[in-house]
């Protein structure tokens, strides 16, 4: 920026007291979280939650090892919920986003208008959910957590701007007088030099699946479906969900005595936070492109 | 010369009648499953208004479908007990004012920020700052919900904590009503704020730097070079933003009002009971599903209604800005 033009030193001091204290902020939520998790249960129960506790232990984590069947299966789910609902998110996607992208297109205004009206109108929470569960008779069934979030106009929108702007016609024209059906253009021309739209929306798809908890609440009621988020959500209400399997002999009771309950909570938390705090620094710069793609009027 | 004349017409005419080549049915296939998806998740769901107007019963031995064309009609009974129900008013006050207070909030900070942002000198902080604020974006609102526990659990939250520290009355947050709108509206604005400051920040970047230049040469003070340049050229995005946010208006982020509450207790139900969540329950609790439905599509239809308003006002103001 042109020295001349820059604000006031004194200025700029401000500005970055603010703006740390409000980055600041934003993570330290996750800080004091870790701390308990790694607080003895006598310091919690003596002093609550601090950012510092009297006494550190590593007590919850070992209790989350003992458990780690339900935790390590429920995160299979969610692993396998993710891949496979990106990996079809990503198919439907970049299929029709291409087919808008097309200039000559019988059907083009057609499929404009099937993916544009749904995101003025809604069918709403108990249509989609009478859908799911009755007419596709999806209740506790894996694809319930898979396909209703796969297909999002806003990223067909992302999609095709993207073809249009970056494939040039020329390409394409050449490809068909040399006899390639749109399929043959599809997979081996188009796609490999879609690496960045395919790493965007592959990246909504993916933090979107792995974060949802919602489509569980509804549809899920069978513990073995259950994913990292559905398992936090139950634990809500009933931190003993986590015993999966109460070691032989003891009672539920005596299980959930021994059980180091604060710590466990936050540890858990931790568990599932810990990924995606490490993952997504380096993705944000698809993320943001995908963004600014998407606001500007597709 | 006449007949030339209906030739060339013929000859127009033909023109414009497009045949069905090859290349669409090829393009129509790679875009069929898609096709298929929409009309199984989006256009299905939009049939199912059916189910407001009817009074739903199982017909015994028989599916979903098969009851549902067998039951009688309600006409309007089920809008109306709706309408007209205790429950009505104050999820109607809920949803609107908190997304009131969430647009503005959510158009003024964000942009506020992201001008503050593009003026320091130091840049890598810049970028810091960005991915520290960027952070809650990522977070489930379930995980949030266990960030906020922390704070807020009445006999171990830190926040007691340090009452308790400084000799006052702990609070029973869970169970005192009056401060959760402040709580969820914090919450959702540091949910929300990274996302929203780092696509106006990527629109302001790409602002061309000699405006700024010419505008110093001209005598522009900071105050008048953000008015004159930098907001009018973001305008178009946070335009959109704020159509789209307002075409949600009788929406509301369900995680936010279910999960950082502890899945609403009692006490607080009706100052943060919004239109999502009383569907949300009324489909848990198995209520009547035609009232259930009644309430699920007064929401959608009156979205439908806000956003084409929202658009058409937006279009009649600055017909650049307008989505539709």
């Amino acid at each position: 920026m042109n020295r001349l033009n820059r604000i006031k030193p004194a200025t700029n001091v401000v500005f970055n007291l603010l703006l740390l204290l409000l980055a600041l902020v934003c993570i330290i939520p996750l800080i004091l979280v870790f701390m308990v998790s790694i607080s003895s249960e006598a310091s919690l129960s003596a002093q609550g939650y601090r950012f510092i506790p009297e006494s550190f232990s590593g007590t919850a984590y070992a209790f989350l090892w003992n458990e780690r069947a339900t935790i390590l299966h429920a995160l299979w789910i969610s692993v396998l919920v993710t891949v496979l609902g990106t990996v079809l998110g990503l198919l439907l996607t970049t299929t029709m986003g291409y087919v808008l992208s097309r200039p000559v297109f019988r059907l083009k205004g057609f499929f404009t208008y099937v993916v544009f009206i749904p995101m003025i109108f809604n069918g709403g929470m108990l249509a989609n959910y009478v859908v799911t569960n009755n007419l596709l008779g999806l209740g506790n069934n894996i694809l319930a957590l898979i396909l209703p979030l796969a297909v999002s106009s806003f990223n067909i929108i992302i999609c095709k701007t993207f073809f249009k702007s970056t494939i040039p016609d020329s390409i394409i024209e050449s490809a068909k007088i040399d006899g390639a059906t749109q399929f043959r253009i599809f997979g081996s021309i188009v796609m490999p030099i879609s690496k960045p739209v395919l790493a965007t929306i592959g990246l909504f798809l993916s933090f979107g699946y792995w974060n949802d908890w919602f489509q569980s609440t509804l549809y899920i009621t069978d513990g073995r479906l259950f994913s990292l988020q559905a398992l936090l959500d139950k634990m809500i209400k009933q931190i003993q969900y986590i015993a999966g399997n109460p070691s032989a002999g003891a009672s539920l009771q005596q299980y959930i005595s021994q059980m180091p309950t604060e710590g466990v909570r936050m540890a858990i938390a931790v568990v599932v936070v810990i990924p995606i705090a490490c993952a997504y620094p380096f993705f944000q710069k698809y993320f943001i492109s995908g963004l600014t793609i998407g606001a500007v009027k597709g | 010369m006449k007949t030339e004349q209906i030739e060339v017409n013929k000859i127009r005419k033909s023109k414009h009648k497009k045949r069905w080549t090859r290349d669409d049915t090829e393009l129509s296939l790679l875009g069929l499953p898609c096709f298929v998806w929409f009309l199984l998740f989006s256009y299905q769901p939009m049939f199912g208004i059916i189910i407001a107007f009817k009074t739903f019963k199982i017909a015994p031995g028989h599916g979903f479908l098969y009851s549902l064309m067998g039951s009688d009609w309600a006409g309007l009974r089920n809008f109306r007990f709706f309408v007209q129900s205790n429950a009505f008013g104050m999820l109607l006050r809920n949803t609107v004012l908190y997304n009131i207070v969430f647009i503005v909030l959510g158009a003024v900070i964000p942009v506020v920020l992201a001008i503050v942002i593009s003026q320091i000198y130091n840049k890598r902080a810049g970028k810091v700052y960005q991915t520290m604020m960027f952070f809650p974006h990522f977070m489930s609102w379930v995980v949030v919900s266990y960030f906020v526990y922390a704070f807020l659990s009445p006999d171990k939250g830190l926040i007691n904590g340090i009452i308790r520290a400084f000799g006052g009355q702990t609070v029973q947050w869970y169970s005192e009503a009056k401060y959760w709108p402040y709580i969820l509206v914090f919450m959702q604005v540091w949910k929300t704020i990274g996302y929203s400051m780092v696509v106006y920040l990527a629109s302001i970047t790409g602002i061309d730097q000699s405006l700024y230049e010419a505008a110093v040469i001209d005598g522009a003070s900071k105050w008048q070079q953000a008015k004159y340049i930098t907001l009018p050229s973001i305008k178009s995005v946070v335009v959109m933003m704020f159509i789209l946010n307002v075409g949600r208006i009788f929406y509301s982020d369900f995680g936010l009002f279910y999960q950082v509450t502890q899945h609403i207790p009692n006490s607080l139900y009706t100052t943060v009971s919004t239109f999502d969540t009383y569907i949300f329950n009324a489909i848990r609790t198995n209520a009547p599903i035609g009232q259930t439905a009644a309430a699920s599509f007064f929401q959608s239809i009156a979205c439908c209604v806000t956003i084409l308003l929202a658009n058409f006002i937006v279009s009649k103001v600055d017909s650049d800005s307008a989505i539709i």
